[in-house]
């Protein structure tokens, strides 16, 4: 289940519709990504995401179908909010499923790390100090390193 | 005309997010692209930078894919969302 929108995201109610579609599992794990009130340049008034349709949902989908091959998740949920949002609204949604806990947790861990550093969005952010794209930083990189197959 | 979209910050530099360019005889590939519009917006080699990567018809490409009149050429920044 992937979900691109420009309007806001209700964890709450995407937790609610996930668990029903995910009856019989033995674990859920649900991440809620907030717009960040404080940022390096100042406070934060407002964020822009920019997304290129077909190939961002493309990437994010290959990124769950990934998740499956490598954990046992049969359920997955990610929503992705896009456009114009302010400080404490929710950014990104993902939700995971599986019998027993640690696979529902490291394929949660696995799909953020693709979105923050792999996922084809752009941030723009408005803060006190004016407008500044924001690009992925070392930290996010090296998280997503972390799951590199020694293939890779 | 090719369709050429400016992601990120890029559209700060070229002044749009998007454009119809018709393609100079001295540019048949995704690299030649690069130079020609990094000259034409003076953007002083923001467009060849390596991070910066050239997707045609929305597929990832190297520099020596042969870019057409006919194709949506993205130049796309470093990406990340969350």
């Amino acid at each position: 289940m992937l979900t691109v929108t420009e309007g806001p995201l209700d964890a709450s109610a995407l937790l609610n519709e996930f668990e029903k579609t995910a009856m019989g599992a033995g674990a859920i794990v649900s991440f809620t990504g907030l717009v960040r009130a404080e940022a390096a340049a100042g406070q934060v008034k407002g964020l822009y995401l920019q997304a290129y349709s077909p190939m961002t949902e493309n990437g994010i989908q290959a990124a769950i179908d990934e998740a499956k091959t490598r954990w046992p998740v049969p359920n997955v949920s990610v929503a992705h909010r896009v456009g114009e949002m302010m400080a404490g609204e929710a950014i990104v949604f993902v939700a995971t499923a599986s019998v027993h806990r640690r696979a529902a947790f490291e394929a949660a861990d696995f799909l953020m790390d693709y979105l923050k550093t792999k996922a084809v969005f752009w941030k723009r952010e408005t803060t006190d100090q004016g407008e500044a794209w924001i690009e992925p930083r070392a930290d996010d990189y090296a998280d997503a390193e972390r799951w590199a197959k020694s293939s890779d | 005309m090719a369709r050429i979209l400016y992601f990120g910050r890029l559209s700060d530099l070229t002044g749009a997010a998007e454009e119809t360019v018709a393609l100079p005889d001295t540019v048949s590939t995704a690299g030649e692209l690069r130079q020609f519009l990094d000259l034409r917006f003076e953007a002083n080699g923001a467009l060849l930078e390596p991070t910066v990567r050239i997707a045609i018809n929305n597929e990832l490409c190297f520099d020596t894919m042969a870019v057409t009149e006919t194709d949506e050429i993205a130049f796309m920044p470093p990406v990340g969302g969350g």
